[in-house]
């Protein structure tokens, strides 16, 4: 065990943050959940890519640096401490570009991970159905084979992104007489194809940041399918997996709220204490964070030595879910009147972005597997309980 | 960066972790319970041949020269079985607070660190956050303090008052006793450092155990949730149960992490080892408590009896809770150095000193 950076992680973090300083724009973009703020993430995905900072983990020939996974950690620590956007393609970028580098045809990673790469081509993921969320086996969207060709008939919901996004992955029943787990094949279809409908949905806030996506009689070529025919569930489930979940929640983002949240205390600290369970939530949000990074640099270490995750991994979702959410409420608390406040209103003061942040952290626990399920899979996976 | 335990920490853990299962059984432990001493000298010096009471004794005085990060994890498997005798306390508290004494304490060291290493002297160690003394009654040696002084007390100089704990194993002491120019190792402002150390490595060795504690009562309550059945199924098939088990496995998940982060920080002498230190115990404590509630609930009825093995464990991490340091302290701790002027806090400071 040494806890110490080494002289080549010190320089690429400052290397990082030198490049950071210079290139985040000093005005906060609007929200990609907007069609001027897309724009704008689109044209900064770009800028990202430019300086080869788009995806560290990638190979060199495809604008990476191939880091590993510790310096990916370093990476996200910058990146969150320079307030840097959002990451507008987080569902090409970390979730279908390592699965197309681990299961795409030369051809495939020639066409796709580029353009990706760029920005120039957005995705939206296509899990859901109306009647497949927490049992995502129970897709029924159909994908016919009729000569070289897919056609696909059905509907998915709750895709993230979808409303200007040029493209969406998913899984698709390929074959009719197939249940459950089998059957399924993993395809990527374009959003502007003859026969594609997306329709937005709006969230919590307002703003339609996902929509549904209806399928009527849509023509895919073979040569998108990842993985084969009948491996859509084997794809997915790698998709799914611990390191893809990493680069979508990385440690930085909770640290830099619950130093947020310090700071918000701190400020109002006399206010505050007028509840002591306050100032004990701010601690302990903390302190989380702390023990999530932890955590993560101790898996992280492992893997980079060669090791193999573990199924204790699916405890990960439940603990960053909730102490989102558990930060979220006590900055509301805080605020105390003005919580329920929008930035914009002539009262609010200097709310910041707590009641964004708090709205989102209620979809946290109900996204990528809700909080339940994760608690099923631990019990019987990592414990080893008996099966229902 | 590597957070990760090398190989020869690994391979004596998974030893340790198999002689501590075979020999120090439920059954050994209820049988210590009918014993006037509560302690076993047979175990201890088992403990002693296998070379744990020596880890922390610096090799020039018969020691194997080892740090706290090296037995983190053996203090953890301590936990896990539940041990009764004092050994976490000895490498992880007395051994280092010995240790750390000055120069002109040498003779004093030669004449006890080697036959603690070898197991023929044991050494209890008070503290201004306990106001008990843990297994005084089987001391040679009692290190205490008065007001920020450190003296050491043979045990023919002390009179003890057994305060029964709701933990059988435990033996808590009210010790009387005179402080003297003879007994005296180190005076108040060189004490001051000595007590604060020994208040991080105290806790350090409660949080160890509690890690332990929450483990093993998991895994008792998972195998009594196969055996009791009702509607005709295990109850461990049902939601609700499974679900109090996996809020158990993520609390000692990211309790670990912190555990083994304090350890480092103790074992390298580092300035942020205090905020760590409580990190860990609240992480291991929050971990263990919540074991033992879920732990009885999944046990039902049974839970609550004598008889079933559970309440071993469960009073040991109810009893461990406050020893160096309620929550409510080290929360404290933890609030002051965050409040802190300068403090530096967020995205790519978890491992700046």
């Amino acid at each position: 065990m040494d806890l110490n950076y080494t002289d080549s992680q010190k320089a690429f973090r400052e290397e990082v943050r030198s490049w950071l300083q210079a290139n985040v724009p000093s005005e906060p973009l609007k929200s990609f959940d907007t069609s001027e703020g897309f724009r704008q993430h689109r044209e900064w995905e770009a800028k990202l890519n430019d300086g080869r900072w788009g995806m560290v983990t990638w190979p060199e020939e495809l604008g990476g640096r191939g880091c590993d996974l510790i310096e990916w950690l370093i990476f996200e620590e910058e990146y969150y401490r320079a307030n840097a956007p959002a990451r507008v393609n987080q569902n090409g970028i970390f979730l279908l570009g390592p699965t197309l580098m681990e299961y795409g045809t030369e051809e495939q990673k020639a066409r796709f991970l580029p353009m990706m790469a760029t920005g120039e081509e957005v995705w939206a993921q296509g899990w859901s159905e109306p009647g497949a969320g927490s049992d995502m086996a129970a897709i029924r969207s159909k994908a016919e084979k009729v000569g070289d060709h897919y056609v696909i008939n059905g509907q998915k919901t709750w895709s993230t992104r979808a409303v200007w996004a040029d493209w969406t992955f998913g899984i698709f029943r390929t074959d009719p007489d197939s249940s459950r787990h089998k059957g399924l094949t993993f395809i990527l279809v374009p959003l502007d194809a003859e026969g594609v409908t997306v329709r937005p949905i709006e969230q919590l806030d307002g703003l339609p940041g996902f929509a549904e996506i209806f399928f009527d009689n849509v023509k895919v070529p073979a040569e998108n399918v990842l993985g084969g025919e009948g491996m859509g569930w084997h794809v997915a489930m790698s998709t799914a997996g611990f390191e893809r979940g990493l680069m979508l929640r990385s440690p930085a983002r909770f640290q830099e709220t619950a130093r947020r949240l310090v700071e918000l205390y701190k400020a109002n600290q006399e206010e505050a204490d007028i509840d002591p369970v306050i100032g004990d939530a701010v601690i302990k949000a903390y302190l989380d964070a702390e023990a999530y990074t932890q955590t993560t640099y101790m898996t992280a270490s492992r893997l980079v030595k060669g090791g193999k995750i573990g199924p204790e991994s699916s405890t990960n979702k439940i603990f960053w879910s909730e102490l989102d959410q558990k930060m979220h409420e006590t900055a509301m608390s805080i605020l105390n009147a003005r919580a329920e406040l929008w930035p914009h209103a002539p009262q609010a003061g200097e709310v910041g972005k707590w009641l964004d942040g708090f709205l989102f952290s209620q979809a946290g626990p109900i996204y990528a597997g809700t909080n339940e399920i994760q608690r099923n899979i631990i019990a019987e996976r990592m414990l080893g309980m008996p099966r229902a | 960066m590597d957070f990760t335990f090398n190989e020869d920490q690994l391979v004596f853990h998974d030893s340790v972790k198999s002689f501590l299962t075979n020999e120090v059984t439920p059954e050994r432990i209820r049988e210590q319970w009918t014993t006037e001493s509560g302690r076993s000298s047979d175990l201890w010096d088992q403990l002693a041949e296998l070379g744990l009471t020596a880890m922390t004794v610096p090799e020039a005085f018969g020691g194997l020269g080892m740090n706290e990060l090296d037995f983190i994890l053996l203090a953890e498997e301590c936990g896990y079985v539940a041990l009764a005798e004092p050994l976490v306390d000895t490498v992880l508290v007395a051994v280092p607070l010995i240790n750390s004494l000055g120069n002109e304490q040498k003779h004093f060291k030669e004449s006890w660190l080697p036959r603690i290493a070898e197991g023929k002297a044991t050494v209890a160690v008070g503290h201004q956050n306990n106001p008990l003394v843990a297994d005084a009654h089987i001391a040679d040696l009692l290190l205490l303090p008065n007001g920020n002084e450190v003296h050491a007390v043979p045990s023919e100089q002390v009179e003890l008052l057994l305060n029964e704990s709701v933990d059988p194993s435990r033996k808590l002491y009210k010790v009387t006793w005179t402080p003297s120019a003879e007994t005296l190792v180190a005076n108040e402002e060189e004490g001051k450092k000595l007590w604060e150390a020994t208040l991080n490595r105290g806790a350090l060795a409660a949080a160890a155990q509690q890690l332990g504690l929450a483990r093993r009562i998991v895994d008792l309550s998972v195998d009594y949730t196969y055996e009791r059945k009702q509607f005709g199924k295990p109850v461990g098939s049902f939601q609700a149960v499974k679900h109090h088990m996996a809020n158990v496995a993520v609390k000692i998940e990211f309790a670990k992490a912190p555990l083994y982060r304090a350890a480092y920080d103790i074992a390298e002498g580092l300035s942020t080892a205090g905020r760590s230190v409580s990190h860990a115990k609240l992480a291991t404590s929050e971990a263990a408590l919540l074991g033992a509630k879920n732990g009885i609930q999944v046990h039902g009825a049974m839970g609550y009896t004598w008889e079933v093995d559970l309440h071993i464990f469960m009073k040991r991490a109810w009893a461990l809770d406050a020893s160096y340091g309620s929550q409510g302290f080290h929360k404290k701790r933890v609030k002051d150095s965050l409040l802190a002027e300068g403090a530096l806090l967020g995205a790519g400071n978890s491992f700046v000193n």
